[in-house]
């Protein structure tokens, strides 16, 4: 099997969905001739025309607008927002006009269509294009938020995507494009949206995260089973939103102890969902208070200090610790 | 003042002359019949919301009918429209039922959105309309998507959008008119200019003067219309649908009308005088319609059976509704997601 990049694998699942269903298409600000800033969408318009790939102007509210329209008439459009944080211009958009348009037509509407973009920390660029968004459209409802933490996760992901009911938001972190290969099937496979993965089955305690801090987290509770001769159960939520609530509670159940990392903002964030859903489902399971390790309330930290602001390995490992003291 | 802004003056001022083809006096008479059946709904509508049987906000475009029937005999029933909030008369012009109208602007079980649309977002596919919708200008670019669906399919499809006076300051208009006319979509921008947004007349708000000039700095073709008299925008209509679906591009359409009722059930109307009512009444659509049949050999009575006919439809469609159940509770919790 060919080892890929996220990059490589977000692109063969476009290729394959641009030859299988003929409603897919693709657009956005340099998405066409250029290939997009990333790559993501290099040799699409060459290989399937400007029918199925094309350049759109720098008008993300129109972007969005426009593929609400082709999603309508029967289309399956994939619209690329630049940076995530671009998306706030969109934002009517997405969340009261495509996540709504299903409930304010009596199921009428059906609105199939998935915004792809890139974001997240680790690659020095400032805030607005690094941020994290999506608390803001978890709290749409009617839309799916999705993040892949890696090659073989994208790509199946996105095919799920591509072919669901509804809208989706799909996040690429930056840091995830080239950092990492895997083994990626070169045949279309999809993985279910709204359904969690535990990443390594434990005992002693819960770790929740999703898309590049999915690796940090994995590599802390690693190191503190090895130092520590414990056993922790790490949970990759995949889709952020609607939670799968069945896997974390699950094992929540069963550690009686739970940590969520993201690179988010603290408030109202994920980690505060995930946690009240804990507390709602699970909460005399609990030996400790769960804790959460995201980003402080704060624009996303200036390139000099990302590194010790963004949550890291050592910090994981410190807050893991914390929660498995007895 | 252009009549673009000014409300004291009548749109058969407008400033495009077109050369109006005469209809055949059946299709006229049928015209009247669906303005007057519009006029008639939102006369029981606003009636009904007085007596407090319709919750929210409600807009009715009395005084407006002749934009909507006129566009929608010039459309094809399987071209695409969107419009805004004050959509009854779309819907009513396209064919929907106006049972299912009014039973879901009082929020019943048998509406047509099962009663989560309510009346500013009006909503039937099958007849072609995509979608009132209730933020200024959300609408127009979902036409202009399904314009583009249609051009990328290779189907002759045409999306029409109406849109009010106060959405040609919102941005996501002016991102539409750059990617209809770039990319040529067939698409028909349809401005319903009443002189108004909200309590607001437009000349205190807007830079321009004249509406229709505006979308011409992006290449658009556009002209400026009595949108009362239904001959003139059926034949504005007709122009432009031609035009898109000969892959000529997009086409604006300015069409002067006014508003007879208020901006919505209750205002107070203190913006304007009844002076300026009643010197725009003298041009209200139902009327010219009316003189225009006369004139042209129909007969009173023809006209007066017309009318009582839909009468007897209209009172039948206001008890249905009010006879409907109310939606189940269960009703708040489906359609947000597909299961
Ligand atoms: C984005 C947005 N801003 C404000 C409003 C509140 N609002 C509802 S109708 C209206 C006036 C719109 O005027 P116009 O576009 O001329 O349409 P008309 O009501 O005259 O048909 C306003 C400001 C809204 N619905 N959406
Ligand atoms: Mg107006």
């Amino acid at each position: 099997m060919p080892k890929w990049t996220m990059v490589q694998a977000i692109n063969q699942a476009l290729a394959l969905e641009l030859e299988q269903d003929r409603r897919v298409r693709i657009f956005g600000e340099d998405v066409g001739r250029n290939g997009g800033v990333f790559r993501v969408t290099d040799g699409l318009q060459e290989r399937f025309g400007e029918d199925r790939v094309f350049d759109t102007p720098l008008a993300e509210a129109g972007i969005i607008g426009v593929a609400v329209g082709m999603a309508l008439y029967g289309l399956r459009p994939v619209a690329e927002i630049q940076f995530a944080g671009f998306a706030h211009l969109a934002f009517h958009q997405v969340a009261a006009q495509a996540a709504r348009l299903r409930y304010r037509s009596g199921g009428e509407h059906h609105v199939p269509l998935v915004i792809r973009a890139p974001f997240g920390g680790g690659v020095r660029t400032p805030e607005l294009h690094s941020d994290s968004v999506e608390a803001f459209y978890a709290h749409a409802e009617g839309i799916k938020v999705v993040i892949p933490s890696g090659p073989y996760e994208a790509k199946g992901l996105l095919h799920a995507a591509i072919q669901d009911p509804d809208p989706v938001f799909f996040l690429e972190h930056m840091k995830l494009y080239r950092s990492l290969r895997e083994e990626v099937p070169e045949e279309r496979y999809t993985i279910p949206l709204m359904e969690a993965r535990v990443v390594q089955p434990g005992n002693d305690l819960t770790a929740i995260a999703y898309g590049a801090l999915l690796h940090t987290t994995l590599a802390a509770a690693r190191q503190v089973e090895k130092e520590d001769g414990v056993s922790i159960e790490v949970i990759d939520l995949r889709t952020v939103h609607p939670l799968d609530e069945e896997t974390v509670v699950a094992s929540v159940n069963r550690t009686g102890r739970a940590l969520v990392v993201h690179e988010d903002s603290r408030a109202a964030s994920i980690a505060a969902e995930v946690i009240a859903v804990i507390n709602e489902r699970a909460l005399y399971a609990l030996l400790k208070p769960v804790r959460r390790v995201t980003c402080p309330d704060t624009p996303f930290p200036l390139p000099a200090v990302e590194d010790v602001i963004v949550p890291h390995q050592e910090r994981i490992v410190r807050a893991l610790r914390e929660t498995l003291e007895p | 003042m252009s009549a673009s802004i000014s409300p004291q003056i009548l749109p058969s001022e407008a400033e495009t002359r077109l050369e109006v083809q005469p209809l055949p006096l059946d299709r006229l008479q049928q015209m009247y019949r669906t303005m007057f059946l519009i006029r008639r709904v939102e006369e029981s509508l606003l009636q009904a919301a007085e007596e407090g049987k319709i919750g929210g906000a409600m807009h009715t475009a009395i005084g407006m009918e002749a934009n909507a029937v006129g566009a929608a005999h010039a459309t094809r029933p399987d071209d695409y429209v969107t419009c805004t909030y004050r959509g009854h008369h779309h819907a009513l012009a396209r064919g929907m039922d106006p049972g299912q109208a009014i039973a879901e602007v009082m929020g019943r079980a048998t509406g047509f959105a099962k009663g989560k649309g309510g009346s500013m977002h009006f909503v039937d596919p099958e007849h072609g309309l995509m979608g009132a919708n209730g933020v200024v200008a959300a609408q127009v670019p979902h036409a202009a998507g399904m314009a583009l669906a249609a051009q990328l399919r290779g189907e002759d499809r045409v999306a029409l959008t109406f849109f009010g006076d106060g959405a040609l300051y919102q941005g996501v208009m002016h991102e539409t008119f750059n990617m209809a006319a770039k990319w040529k979509l067939p698409i028909v921008f349809y401005l319903e200019n009443n002189r108004y947004s909200e309590m607001t007349p437009i000349w205190r708000t807007s830079s321009v003067e004249a509406l229709y000039r505006f979308p011409r700095a992006y290449g658009i073709e556009s002209m400026q219309i009595d949108g009362n008299d239904v001959e003139v925008v059926y034949t504005a209509v007709a122009q432009a649908v031609e035009r898109a679906r000969a892959g000529e591009g997009p086409t604006f359409i300015e069409a002067l009308t006014y508003r007879l009722a208020g901006h919505m059930a209750g205002d107070l109307e203190t913006y304007r005088t009844e002076e300026e009512k009643a010197l725009q009444r003298q041009h209200e659509p139902l009327m010219v319609l009316r003189n225009k049949l006369l004139e042209r050999g129909a007969r009173p009575e023809e006209l007066e059976a017309i009318q009582a006919q839909v009468e007897e439809e209209v009172q039948a469609a206001v008890a249905f509704a009010e006879e409907s159940p109310w939606p189940d509770i269960a009703q708040a919790y489906t359609d947000v997601f597909y299961l």
